[in-house]
Formats: C-alpha cells, structure tokens, sequence
C-alpha cells in the first residue's frame, strides 16, 4: 500500500497550473472529437446472465472496478445480474431494451446453450455484438490418485469399460460442461454419467473428495487443487496448448498440459467472454465500447488477471466476431442436437 | 503452538488504524444492509467489491467481511421488532423473539439475539484457527448423497413441532415445495411452471417470500388489531443488557448445541439458513421449556442466532480452503479474492500469511467491535417501537417494497411480496403455519438437486444414502429426529410401567 504524501504548497502551485494547461487541452480535444464520438450520458448497466461470484459475475465486477480506478468512462458502470432461466432473463432484458445504448452484458455459453435447451424466445443476432474479450479454456481433470496419467490412458479405460461406468461433474445442465462430456462421448462411443452441480466450485471439490471420476473445469476453477497437488491435468480442450509458460505447480506451467488432439482425442471447446449491447445500437456507440475494451485489455491489471485465470487473450470485433459467433453457433447446435438436448416443441 | 504464533502475528496486521476504522465502516454498513430486507450481505458485499480494488488485499478482505458480521447481527433486529426478516438466516429468530417484542420485551430479545450471535460467532473463530486443515478434509467428505442427508435432517428436526393440525402443516409445506420448482431445473437444464412467461424465469425468491409472508402480513394483522404495536408501553432501560446478561448463562446447552451445528453447517456447507431452522427445531424439542416456544422463550432467540452466526463465521473456512463458498456472501467474497489476486485453496494459509491470518484476527476484533457496537444502540432500535404505528408503518411497507426490488432488479417481486403479505395474512387467520412453507421454499430447491444428482450418481440405487458410514448415521439421525415423538412417548410410557411396574402392552404405532 502506498501512501502519497500531500503536496508542499509551491508543488501545488505547480500542479494547479498543470490541471488548467491540461483543462484547456482537453477542452479542445473534446471539442473536436464531439462531432464524430459518442459517449454515454448516464450510468451503463453491465448486465451478467448469471448469479453472483461465478465466472462472468467475476469478469464483470473487475471491469466495473477498473474502468472506475482508471476513469476509462466518464460515466459509472453498474453491474446487474440477471441469472433467472440460466441467464434467459438476462438475454430477454437486453433484447428488451431496443436502442437503449446504456445497457450492456457479459456472455457465457448460455447464449447459445440457454435458447437451445430451454425455447425461450431468444437469438444472439437479436442484440448487438461488440466485441470477444477473451476465451475460457476447459482442462480435463482427474483426482491426483487416479491411475489415469494421461488423457489416452483415461480414454482407453473408458472404451474398455461398460457405458455409465465413468463420473464427470460439471456445472449446469445442458450447458458447456455437459457439451464438452457429450464430445467426449462421441469420441468413445461410450457414456459418461454426467452430475450436474451449480458452481464451478463445488464441481472442483466433488473430484477433490473423490465422488467423481473427471472433470471439465475451467483452469481458474482448479487451480488451487492443482497447485496443491490434489488433482492432474489430463489435457487441454484448444487448438493450441495454453501459452503462459510461468511455473503454477512445482512441475508444470499451463503451457506443460498437452492439447486433447496431441492426446489423440480430437474434441475442442473455448467458451466466449464476449460483450453485446441492446438492439439498435449505432456504429459510433459501438465503436465507443469497442475502445474501452480496447484500453481495458492494456491494463497491467487485466493482463494479470487474464494470466491467472489461463484465459485464451483472442480479441475480436465487427465480422471476424460475427463469423466467429456463428461458426459456434452452428457446433452448439449440432452437438445439442446430437444429443437430444434441445428443446422439443 | 503455531497457530498461535501466527493469530499474534495476524492482530498486528489487523491493529493498524486503517484496518480498525474499516472494520468500523464495514460493521456499520453491514448493520445497515442487515436491517433493511432484500438487501442481503451477498448483494452489499457485491455493489462495494468494486471499490476495494484500490485497497491491499488484507485491508479489503477485512472491511468486506465486517460487512458481512454487521448483517449477521443486523438481520435480527427488524425480526425482532416488525417480524421481518432482515436476511434469511433470521427467519427463524422471529418465532419467539417478536412474540417477546409485543410483550414488551424488544430490549431483551435485541440483546438475547446479539450476544448468542458473538459467542456462536467466537466459538466459530477458534475453530477457525485451530481446526482449520481438520476440518477442510471433512468438508471434503460430503457428495450429494451426504449433503440430502443433511437437509433432510433439517427437514425432520424441524416437521411436527407445531401445534397446529398436521394436515395443515403438510398444506403448507407442499405449497412451499411447489412454489421451489418454479424456474429452471439444474438437473435437467429445463423450464418448468414458467408458462411461457419472461418474468417466471427466475423462479421465487425465497426472500420475496419471506418480506411478504412475514412482513406485510405482520402489518395487515397488526392494522386490524387496531392499528398500534403492542409493547409499546415497554420501559426502555439501558440496563436491560446487564439484566439479560443475567438470564443468558442458563441456556449455556442451548448455545453450544447451536454453535456446533452452525459451524457443522457453515463447514460442510449448509448454509445459515438452514442452520439455524435446525437449531431452533432441535432446541424446541430437547428444552424443558420447549412446549413454550413460539410464545417468546429467549431459549427460541439464543438457538437459531448462535446457529445463524456460528455457520455465517465458519462457512469462510471451505472458501478459504477449498475454494467452495459456504454462503452467498462468501461466493461473493470469493469472486474478489480471484479479482485481488489471490487463490484461495490449500495453499493460501502457506502462501498468504498476511491475508489469511490477518482476517481471522480480524474475524475476533471484529465481533467484539460488533458486538459492541449493536449492544450500545439496543435502547434505540426498541425505541423505534414507540413511533406511532400510523406513522411507522408505511415506512416498513416502503422499505419493504424496495428489499424486495433489490433482490433481483424486478418490479414482479414487488407485486409477488404483496401477494405473498395477503397470503401470510390468510394463513394466521386460517391458522396454517408459516414455518413449514418456508423451510419447504428455502431447502427444497437443495434437497431436490441433492437428491437427485446422488440418484444421478448411484444410477437410480436408493441404497446410496447407507452406502458408507457418514451418510449412513446422518439419516440414521435424521430418521431418529423424525420419530422422535413417538420415541421419546414409548419411552416414557416403558419407564411409566416399569415404575408402576404393572406389564403394559408396548404402543405399536
């Protein structure tokens, strides 16, 4: 903690200079940008479709704190959380709220998952994209004891073993988790039997306590027990291994955990932290969140959350991130389908 | 002993100025947040985690916590005083400590109420800090199975306590149950009795029930009993603490008892709430005086706040641990560990030293300057009893109507605690008990999902609930609890005959 000390009288002579120099410079900056730049007018509501202390509840309350510390808006952001129907109330709210600029929300899987499973009147394209703030990896875990040392090993025993035989906990149903599990099914042409938990959490403490076999935690949700040698990292569902080369366990960095298709099993997933706005936005007030996010992922901050967090750091904004929406649109559809989750009419 | 070293250690970081004059602001706050209904310590701590990010880590975790104890010990008092349950966990503080407050008696029951909640909440603490990798690895035992046997253990401790007609209660239990399954499944990841409707989605909020149910049906009742608080004319003495003081120590057994399933449920993680129905329902029916309750026994008050309080401190140990939140607040004050850099797991009482030793000083300063401050403003809270009903009425309806809001942003929720204020309402003049339903609303959502992820688990096998020791004797508890009544009376009857000793038939029931 570091404590400023006040400013002698003559450094604050000095420094009232410098606030009315600064005043007139960014009177005439502002001036200036005001034809072509929007800005919000009152508070921005930060909507996240889940409950409080998960993953995104997270993501939205550091940005709230940050943009507040750094003064990225001139306006406070306000976080809400909308978590009712698997987030479907959040989605509802925003979708509801056509052409109000001062609304945004965080996402998770659930904006896909929610409105396949569950027929609730709701589609992405029916509110306004923003930008991908980053990915969220899943790891499969296993219990330290387990005599499964690699995901090869672990898949193997599945395909010898009768369906049902092997447990996976996860969060949520019909949701990332039980579609990574659905995957891994596929692969094996075996079944797992998948428990459904609340929170990411407990799901980790379940495979600590032994009452599960694996899990598809996100990295942040394990790594305490990893680090404490309670759990192993099988393999890591992405394309590419995971970069940070930092030590996190005596032995291994995130970058050590092979990838799922170097393991033989060709199953990947990244769940989107993405921000969408309200309906009707305009070009301009996109392009005002598009910069604050911009500007948010340059602080040291961020950068060391995203670390911890072994977050996947791809930004995206405009087509890439319509294209990439709908290529993962389209998969959560084919492997919901494929496994009877959505919702029958 | 090392841990001691350590805690001496953890008082100087949390003896600085600063860290005591947050503890200060936290308590207030949390006091604060704890009085007015809806706005529960999860949502406080929420809306102020983003202001901390400029604090050290250890500075952060103690205001926030404080925060945290301030509702725990403020919850009580609008129970106390109105019958509304300021937080969840004080549901259960309203059976006798109201009945107390119309008798006159608000001063006791506030100081009955604050001072069990500070020796469950101490008792707490020292577990904390002796037990703590102890009882992380118990905590670890608990699967689906063990956590449905807990809550059905809750469910049975607390059936069949009330006076009224079973039938009636089974009525309002299942109303309860039906009301839970509003809203998403999470086992099946389906909708179910939305109907269709946006506003449905997120089900009913047990505490919507609860402002309405007691609250608003407290205040239609009281409106048509004439319009005034009984009580009223109650001397408000400064004293009465030191009288109470007095009167405390007899319910030592109480108070333990209370203490240990708190912290049994804070660990494990139960929650508060349901903690202290346990306590409460389990203290009824071991008390001499148990027949009494609900008619305003102290005993009644001392149960579920040392329960509520001993749960509240303990369930920061799993999070602190294992990373799994023993209550809404402390999920929340996990999320800010995560933002502030910290993993929370085995390794934090290694790694942390500061942080984590820190705040369990803080945790025994803390309850102290609590304790303290909420014992000085007794005499004020049972003042408040003495503005004209007239007068204060419409501003408990207001502040009703805004907790309500507050739970989830929505306009329905003020309407649905209006409705349930009529129903509450209904239900006293019916006389259908209020209690069932509530524990019904509050755990059969847990139970459900417990329940059926353990049959998920065990692929349909009921044999799952005796399938090792713990479970095992946890229903086996559970069922005894249950039948308790017709024990304890074939008991009695055996001793009865043996002391007559004429050969009786043996009640088969």
């Amino acid at each position: 903690m570091t404590i400023s000390n006040p400013p002698s009288s003559r450094a604050r002579v000095h420094l009232a200079l410098a606030f009315v120099v600064a005043g007139v410079f960014s009177l005439a900056l502002n001036t200036a940008a005001q034809a072509a730049e929007w800005k919000p007018t009152k508070p921005v509501e930060f909507v996240v479709p889940a409950g409080t202390g998960g993953g995104a509840d997270q993501m939205a309350r550091l940005i709230q704190g940050l943009v507040g510390k750094h003064k990225l808006m001139d306006q406070p952001m306000v976080v809400v959380n909308k978590s009712g129907g698997a987030g479907g109330e959040g989605f509802l709210y925003v979708k509801g709220a056509k052409g109000d600029p001062h609304k945004i929300i965080i996402t998770l899987s659930n904006l896909f998952t929610t409105p396949l499973a569950t027929g609730i009147p709701f589609n992405w394209t029916e509110i306004t994209p923003v930008a991908m703030l980053a990915l969220d990896e899943f790891v499969l875990w296993v219990n330290i004891e387990s005599p499964y040392k690699t995901a090869k090993d672990y898949l193997a025993a599945i395909k010898a073993a009768p369906d049902n035989t092997f447990k996976m906990a996860g969060t949520g149903s019909k949701q990332e988790d039980q579609i990574i599990t659905v995957a891994l099914d596929k692969f094996t042409g075996k079944k797992f039997t998948y428990v459904p938990f609340k929170g990411g959490g407990t799901v980790a403490v379940q495979l600590v306590g032994k009452h599960v076999d694996s899990t598809v935690n996100n990295p942040i949700e394990q790594v305490a027990h990893w680090r404490a040698g309670k759990t192993r990292a099988l393999c890591v569902f992405d394309e590419q291994r995971i970069p940070y080369k930092k030590k996190v366990t005596d032995a291994q960095s995130w970058n050590d955990i092979p990838t799922c298709k170097e393991a033989g099993v060709d199953v990947d997933y990244l769940m989107l932290r993405g921000i969408f706005m309200a309906p009707g936005a305009t070009p301009e007030q996109v392009a005002f969140y598009v910069n604050l996010f911009k500007k948010l992922r340059e602080l040291p901050e961020w950068k060391e959350f995203m670390e911890t967090g072994a977050f996947n750091q791809s930004f995206m904004t405009g087509s890439d991130y319509m294209n990439w929406l709908k290529k993962a649109e389209a998969t959560h559809k084919t492997l919901m389908q494929d496994a009877g989750f959505l919702h029958k009419k | 002993m090392e841990e001691i070293s350590s805690l001496l250690y953890g008082f100087q970081v949390a003896l600085s100025y600063q860290n005591l004059s947050l503890m200060l602001v936290g308590i207030l706050l949390g006091v604060l947040i704890g009085v007015l209904p809806g706005l529960g310590g999860a949502n406080g701590v929420a809306i102020l985690l983003p202001l901390t990010f400029t604090m050290s880590p250890t500075s952060a975790i103690i205001m926030l916590s404080c925060i945290y104890w301030g509702a725990l010990f403020g919850g009580a008092i609008t129970s106390i005083l109105f019958n509304i349950p300021g937080e969840p966990w004080s549901v259960a503080t309203t059976f006798d400590g109201h009945p107390m407050a119309k008798q006159g008696r608000a001063g006791e029951a506030l100081t009955a109420a604050f001072t069990s909640s500070f020796v469950g909440a101490l008792i707490a603490v020292v577990v904390i800090t002796f037990l703590a990798p102890l009882v992380a690895k118990f905590a670890l035992q608990f699967g689906p199975a063990e956590f449905f046997a807990v809550q059905l253990l809750t469910f049975c401790s607390f059936v069949g306590l009330g006076k009224g007609h079973p039938a009636k209660t089974i009525a309002a239990m299942m109303l309860g149950f039906a009301l839970a399954a509003v809203g998403l499944d999470t086992v099946t990841g389906q909708l179910r009795m939305t109907f269709g409707t946006v506003e449905l989605l997120r089900g009913f909020d047990f505490l919507i029930a609860v402002i309405g149910l007691f609250g608003i049906g407290e205040i239609l009742l009281t409106m048509e009993e004439g319009l005034a608080f009984k009580g009223v004319g109650a001397k408000i003495n400064p004293r009465v603490v030191w009288q109470t003081w007095k009167q405390l120590p007899r319910f030592w057994i109480t108070a333990i008892r209370g203490t240990l399933i708190g912290c049994w449920m804070g660990i494990t993680p139960g929650g508060a709430t349901p903690a202290s129905f346990m306590s409460y329902g389990i203290a009824k029916r071991f008390s001499r005086q148990g027949e009494k309750f609900g008619t305003g026994q102290m005993e009644g008050v001392v149960a579920p706040e040392t329960a509520a309080h001993a749960a509240g401190t303990s369930a920061l140990l799993p999070m602190l641990t294992l990373g799994i939140p023993g209550s809404p607040t402390a999920a929340v004050l996990l999320g800010g560990l995560l933002i502030w850099g910290l993993q929370p797991g085995p390794l934090l009482f290694v790694e942390q030293k500061d942080f984590v030793w820190g705040l369990i000083a803080s945790m025994y300063l803390a309850n102290v300057v609590g304790l303290i401050v909420v014992l000085t403003t007794v005499p004020w809270w049972a003042a408040i009893l003495r503005v004209p009903f007239s007068i204060i009425a419409p501003i408990i309806v207001v502040i009703c109507a805004v907790g309500a809001y507050t739970v989830h942003n929505a306009m329905l929720d003020v309407v649905l605690m209006l409705v349930f204020g009529v129903i509450g309402y209904l239900f006293k003049k019916l006389d259908y008990p209020l209690a069932p339903m509530v524990l019904a609303l509050v755990l059969g959502d847990m139970a459900e999902s417990s329940f059926r992820q353990s049959m998920v688990l065990s692929q349909g096998s009921i044999s799952i609930f005796w399938s090792n020791g713990l479970v095992g004797s946890i229903c086996a508890l559970a069922m005894l609890m249950l039948f308790w009544p017709l024990i304890s009376a074939s008991l009695g009857k055996l001793r009865r005959g043996r002391a007559s000793d004429t050969p009786q038939e043996r009640p088969v029931e």
